[in-house]
């Protein structure tokens, strides 16, 4: 099978207190805060969007790759926030970092998982040998509209893999499934600023349903225990819902907390679970074995289990990680929050 | 003037997106824009690449700059001396006016530029922030 052979995490500087919203939207910010299990959320600069914050990531996961760009076979971007509705950001980012034309390229839409199902592409193409490493991308500059719920969650970043083979991973990607069904819990119609959603029908039959299938799956499958992973990462709507799946499995708070990054930057959509994992990455140890499932509404997941290898010790200081950029911030007011938000369009 | 072509802007994709410059083949010195001659004389140049590395020799704050970047307004803008020789002026993002310094060293990130209105292309393009 494949592995991750890069990894990269990228996510802007500027911050928006969730008391700072609450100020704004007259809403009780403890209450929020509580509810939510989050404080603050990334914020894109103005002139950053899902293209921009792929290239960021990609630089990272190139340099703790160290391969040449020319060598990449495939590039596919997963967000819910692509700059245009037609016209590629895979093929703006693969020019950009000098991929040559020799390359497969497409973006994907599946809400908050379609960054994690371009890793199970590129594993397939890695694996059939029809390439020897591909790229793969969650990025979103998540939009909620002004005075809704999401307002407080909807934040920006991105990670970015190279997938290659297992012989030079850094982790090898031991197994990969998905737990697919057309539930109806939130949406963006063609043309529409903003996303839907189906309220509290976005919790049990949506989230904790295709989150617990998937992780379930796994385990079944590789009949494998949840006391076996040293790291495991849930998608991250929020600071609370995480937590939950943890609970029904047992998952201990060390085994959770240092992926748990939507508590220090919000949901970064297509990034979320993505980030959780370079957050991993970052710090885990040879033989560490990681478990992952991502989360898009209308809806799926994709869990993952990987084993980290010799090789992960050395790339950790290649590139700048995941702690670094969520210790670089500047806050934000919430009418320059608001002029932030108005240049994605 | 900026025209609204894209095709014009396409032609220096090159330069925009990957900081690629022309090598002197017989002193070596890097250009980042295209030279009919170097200053030695010579009139043969190969391309290569800048490393976005560089250090800041003058610097400024713009608050009413050209239309298209009215969104992004105020900014900053510096003349930078990169690594490999060539001298070139860009915006510098992620700081305060008040962080900039004479030869702070800064590094190239890619950011959108500025949007041909509602309907047109979005540019993208090198700008450089202080080396994290
Ligand atoms: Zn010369």
């Amino acid at each position: 099978m494949a592995g991750i052979i890069g990894w990269g995490a990228y996510i802007p500087k500027y911050r928006i207190t969730a008391e700072e919203i609450a100020l704004v939207n007259n809403d009780n910010a403890n209450a929020i805060k509580a509810g939510l299990g989050l404080t603050e959320k990334s914020v894109p600069g103005k002139d950053e969007d899902t293209i921009t914050i792929s290239h960021a990531a990609t630089k990272n996961a190139i340099l703790r790759a160290g391969i040449k760009t020319k060598e990449i076979g495939s590039i596919y971007i997963g967000s819910e926030s692509h700059p245009y509705a037609v016209k590629p950001s895979s093929s703006i980012v693969g020019d950009a970092i000098d991929l040559g034309n020799d390359y497969m390229a497409v973006d994907t839409e599946f809400a908050c998982k379609a960054g994690s199902a371009t890793i199970q592409f590129n594993m397939g193409f890695v694996d059939s040998k029809m390439i020897n490493y591909g790229l793969s991308i969650g990025a979103d500059t998540s939009q909620a509209e002004p005075g809704n719920a999401l307002e407080y969650s909807a934040a920006a970043g991105g990670a970015a893999f190279v997938i290659g083979k297992n012989e030079e991973a850094i982790a090898t990607i031991d197994y990969t499934c998905s737990f697919t069904s057309d539930t109806p819990d939130f949406w963006r119609r063609a043309m529409q600023p903003y996303p839907s959603h189906a309220g509290r029908f976005t919790g049990e039959p949506a989230y904790f349903k295709h989150v617990v299938g998937a992780t379930k799956m796994i385990l079944e499958k590789t009949k494998m225990e949840m006391k076996d992973f040293k790291y495991v990462v849930f998608h991250m709507p929020n600071g609370k819902f995480p937590e939950r799946v943890a609970k029904i499995f047992g998952v201990t708070k060390e085994q959770l907390e240092p992926g748990l990054i939507v508590k220090k930057i919000g949901n970064t959509y297509s990034g979320s679970a993505l980030l959780g994992l370079t957050c991993v990455l970052d710090i885990a140890k040879p033989g560490d074995k990681i478990l992952m499932t991502s989360y898009g509404s209308g809806s799926g997941s994709d869990s993952f289990i990987l084993t980290c290898t010799e090789k992960i010790v050395g790339a950790q200081k290649k590139a700048l990680t995941t702690q670094d950029y969520v210790d670089r911030k500047e806050y934000l007011t919430y009418s320059k929050y608001r002029k932030h938000m108005e240049t994605i369009h | 003037m900026f025209r609204e072509s894209p095709i014009i802007r396409w032609r220096n994709y090159s330069d925009r997106y990957k900081l690629s410059g022309h090598k002197c083949t017989k002193c070596g010195a890097n250009y980042f824009e295209k030279k009919g001659m170097c200053v030695c004389g010579n009139l043969i140049f190969s391309e290569m690449f800048f490393s976005g590395n560089g250090k800041i020799v003058s610097f400024t704050k713009i608050h009413s700059g050209p239309s298209v970047f009215e969104e992004q307004s105020p900014y900053c803008v510096a003349i930078i001396d990169l690594e490999e020789g060539a001298r070139i002026t860009a915006q510098i993002v992620d700081c305060k006016y008040d962080e900039l310094k004479i030869g702070l060293g800064v590094e190239a990130v890619f950011r959108k530029l500025y949007k041909s209105g509602e309907k047109g292309i979005i540019h993208y393009g090198t700008k450089f922030r202080l080396k994290l």
